[in-house]
């Protein structure tokens, strides 16, 4: 630190030696204060960035100080002092200068210029937090056979002499280097010393355990919640470039949807899917059997058979094991199975559901179909309402119905309802006489009719309904029974 | 099975611990390790040292010893039904893996849990060997959170808890119902009870820490708990009620919330969409207002609507006041700290910042826009100098002009 230029009016030039000088800031304040010297008047300047410390003129003794200094401001100072912005030392001893006429002035947080430096001491603070958190180590091998963690950093303030501390405390029983552009530190188990400035092609190139600490990072992202933003905040791009895993992030961003969305298509189709999964892995080895299934299914997502592909969100295919004793079939799917693309979840689905729970039959043991695979609708405002498909469309979609019978080989097809039964058997049924015994059908096996359960849905007499809910149920029962028979 | 090397394993294991929120390494003692011995130091502010794509902190190590598990919770990658790939750690393996990560700074420490394998006790005498073998084999001072298992011998969570800094035991499921729907093996009364005897533990040792100095420090970070949301039916009522429970009985440090995220081969029971991710962020600015704004809960809920879901497009203390407009505008001359508190837009530091510097100076607008983000949000709830939001407070179409803007519809949002 030197002092120039002291008569009155001419500009006082301190000259510090080193960016972090908190030492020399607080000589040469001191010396301004008791000289009187206004704040405007003051130059300060860093001789040749931050350098060596000792280099430089040596320390005073410390001096008797006249005018005491709260403890607050001398830690804000310190911190303020590694800020780069080139205004700091100005800042500090308008400060300074501040505090001698009021002693409260670093109470007031609202008063602009303590704004002004609390904030910078807030970025240097997050600065030197950030060089805890992102300082990765590289490990060497010395000429005495012991091993030394190198690391490159580039801190945005200057901070490094200030942070030294930190990495001692944790690292005390290591050997260690943290090399930046302006300064390195070196730390050999008992003492610290200071090097000149580095560049990156200083440090070592690798460690073969960023790779696993990379799979670390990859298997610990949740692709499901993309948050990108949340991490560039904490985490801004101009760390990057000395981590390890940041190579993986815009990969992992860019498959990211594809991940989640495969997850929830395999899952969807699994939902239905993983009870024939397995028992298709024990009738059939080869895997076929499924692999004809997936065929079809694909085939079917694309059907344009009939005109009702236009206005569905979706083909609505079968679900269940393929080796299934039983198979349903319904009559079309409808608002939310449009939407879902899986049978019998709706309101009638639901009802389904528990109809077959009490007659003891493992829908998941079943396989479910409909006799037409697309919602067929009247828009009226904001609702679809169902509306039933005419015997064209019946036809044109039996194709379909056909070749998952002709798959699966169910000993037992049940009907539900009379658009079912058509799709079936190729003829209008009446339920009513059809359900007494079954019918057969033209591969041979046993056809079952009976309601839909929407028909139940739709009784509005609660005495009918709960009648016409037990007859249903009774079916079903009956229907397990000859189930259990044919496969036993 | 083939052998699995340990990249591969920490593959598997890591993706399987993932879904746990928890990385906070914060909150323990002060230590290093200076004297000449041993590895690491805690200076009682937790560190991330990495972020990944999802916004969430790494902190920890944070995997599974192993994801086999008796089990068979729906929610969760590693039931037993599940047909995700299996691995297992040894202690050893672990050990080595945290120390080498250790040394290179990438981490605070290890967040260990483990899917239940052979019994509750076998799996905790596991964990328990890996934090011993860390701590006294290795004299590694850095950060162990251990998981508790439901039914564990109350002596290996003591042993637990001697070198872990923090202990946790997920609740799940904020209702009994949802915990009984999707968790068949897990009981609320045991989760809770293994939280009370943990929390006994921890009142025990603070106890004796006062009257002898060597007595030994449990869990001196305390003991956090997760709550899995948009899994079942519980609203975020429900939730924020559950939540304070928590905290009021067990003195929790933290309660998590996370998200339901569709997982690989997921359990047909399970809603196949996310829950917004906002929604997950309202419930920790909920929490926010329980633990340091002095809301009740009840006051909580009563920012969320008819069926006790928080709005979505505003944060719970802008709906709050929105609400309750008459404990508006505040008057940040005069007003006490719990007034201004309730003021959205004014934060905790922000506050105790007005109220030193109050004694300095008659706050204007201009002072209060110094010390916050928005002076927007915060200017029809407040009086200041030269400030008197007249009608503004009273519009009925304030909540458009305070809401966030709209921003475009995310294609395939939940």
């Amino acid at each position: 630190m030197s002092i120039a230029g002291r008569s009155a009016d001419q500009p006082v030039r301190i000259t510090l030696a080193a960016a972090d000088d908190f030492d020399g800031w607080r000589d040469a304040a001191r010396d301004l204060i008791e000289a009187g010297t206004a704040p405007e008047r003051v130059v300060w300047i860093v001789e040749g960035g931050v350098g060596d410390l000792f280099g430089g003129d040596a320390p005073r003794p410390p001096a008797a100080p006249s005018f005491s200094v709260l403890r607050q401001f001398v830690d804000l100072a310190k911190a303020v002092v590694c800020h780069s912005d080139p205004e700091r030392f100005g800042l500090l001893y308008a400060m300074l200068w501040k505090l001698q006429g009021n002693r409260k002035a670093m109470e007031d947080r609202a008063d602009p210029l303590l704004d002004r430096l609390e904030r910078l001491a807030k970025e240097v603070r997050r600065d030197a937090h950030k060089m805890h958190a992102f300082v990765r180590f590289r490990e060497v091998e010395e000429e005495d056979n012991k091993t030394r963690f190198v690391a490159w950093f580039e801190p945005e303030h200057h901070i490094v002499r200030r942070e030294a501390g930190f990495f001692v405390r944790r690292f005390a029983n290591m050997r260690w280097s943290i090399l930046t552009p302006e300064l390195s530190i070196h730390w050999n188990g008992t003492t610290l010393t200071e090097g000149p400035g580095a560049t990156k092609a200083d440090a070592p190139g690798g460690d073969p355990l960023e790779e696993t600490w990379k799979t670390y990072y990859a298997s610990v992202f949740n692709p499901a919640r993309l948050k990108v933003k949340a991490m560039t905040k904490e985490m801004p791009k101009k760390y990057w470039r000395n981590m390890p895993e940041s190579a993986l992030i815009a990969p992992l961003i860019a498959g990211a949807r594809a991940r989640e969305v495969e997850m929830i298509d395999r899952s969807a189709a699994e939902a239905g899917m993983a009870g024939a999964l397995e028992a298709e892995r024990r009738i059939e080895p080869g895997g076929n059997l499924r692999a004809a299934w997936e065929g079809l299914l694909a085939e079917a997502r694309q059907c344009t058979r009939c005109d009702l592909y236009k206005c569905g969100t979706q083909t609505v295919f079968g679900e269940g094991p393929l080796d299934a004793a039983i198979l349903f079939v319904g009559e079309q799917p409808g608002d939310q199975e449009d939407l879902a693309g899986r049978p019998f979840i709706g309101p009638a689905g639901q009802l389904f559901d528990a109809s077959l729970q009490q007659a003891g039959i493992d829908r998941s043991q079943t396989y479910v179909t409909n006799a037409v695979k697309h919602f067929k609708f009247e828009a009226r405002g904001k609702r679809r309402i169902h509306s039933k498909p005419d015997a064209g469309e019946i036809e044109a979609c039996r194709w379909w119905q056909e070749q998952e019978r002709a798959l699966i080989k169910p000993p037992l097809t049940v009907a539900l309802g009379a658009t079912a039964a058509r799709s079936l058997t190729g003829k209008t049924v009446t339920i009513s006489r059809a359900r007494e015994a079954p019918l057969t059908l033209v591969d041979g096996s046993e056809c079952w009719v009976t309601v839909h359960p929407s028909f139940l849905l739709r009784i509005p007499e609660e005495d009918r309904k709960a009648a016409e809910r037990a007859r249903f149920v009774e079916d079903l029962r009956r229907i397990k029974a000859r189930a259990d028979e044919l496969t036993a | 099975m083939a052998q699995l090397d340990t990249r591969e394993k920490l593959a598997i294991l890591a993706d399987a611990a993932k879904y746990d929120a928890s990385c906070a390494s914060s909150g323990t003692t002060k230590r290093d390790s200076r004297d000449g011995k041993g590895l690491g130091s805690s200076e009682g502010m937790g560190i991330c040292h990495a972020y990944a794509p999802d916004g969430r902190c790494i902190s920890l190590l944070k995997i599974l010893l192993t994801n086999s598990c008796i089990f068979d919770c729906h929610y969760c990658i590693n039931r037993k039904s599940s047909n995700v790939r299996r691995a297992r750690f040894t202690a050893q393996e672990v050990v080595n893996l945290t120390l080498a990560f250790y040394k290179r700074n990438y981490i605070e420490g290890l967040f260990l849990s483990s899917g239940i394998v052979r019994s509750s006790n076998y799996t905790m005498e596991q964990l328990v060997e890996v934090a011993r073998s860390l701590r006294e084999d290795h004299d590694f001072r850095g950060y162990i959170h251990l998981k508790t298992i439901p039914d564990a011998d109350p002596e290996l969570v003591r042993q637990a808890g001697l070198h872990a800094d923090r202990m946790s035991i997920n609740v799940e499921l904020p209702t009994e119902p949802g915990l009984k729907r999707l968790a068949p093996e897990k009981s609320a009364a045991r989760i809770e009870g293994a939280m009370g005897e943990v929390k006994g533990a921890i009142d025990e040792t603070k106890d004796a820490g006062k009257r002898f100095k060597s007595a030994p420090r449990f869990a001196p970070a305390g003991q956090s708990t997760q709550m899995i949301v948009g899994a079942d039916a519980a609203s975020d009522g429900d939730i924020v009620r559950k939540a304070s429970t928590l905290y009021d009985r067990f003195a929790l440090r933290r309660v998590y919330y996370s998200a339901f995220s569709p997982i690989p081969d997921a359990s047909a029971v399970l809603p196949l969409q996310r829950p917004p991710l906002m929604r997950e962020h309202r419930l920790y600015q909920s929490d926010w207002l329980m633990r340091f704004y002095g809301f009740k809960p009840a006051e909580v809920v009563q920012a969320a609507d008819a069926n006790g879901m928080l709005p979505l497009d505003m944060d719970p203390k802008l709906a709050w006041a929105l609400k309750f407009r008459e404990h508006f505008p505040v008057d940040v001359n005069r007003a006490p700290r719990e007034q201004l508190l309730r003021v959205p837009g004014l934060g905790t530091k922000a506050v105790d910042r007005i109220l030193k510097s109050r004694r300095f100076r008659r706050f204007t607008l201009d002072d209060v826009a110094r010390l916050t983000v928005s002076v927007a949000k915060v200017r029809p709830f407040i009086v200041t100098a030269d400030w008197r939001p007249t009608l503004l407070t009273d519009r009925a179409d304030l909540p458009t002009l305070l809401k966030p803007k709209q921003k475009q519809l995310e294609l395939f949002a939940a």
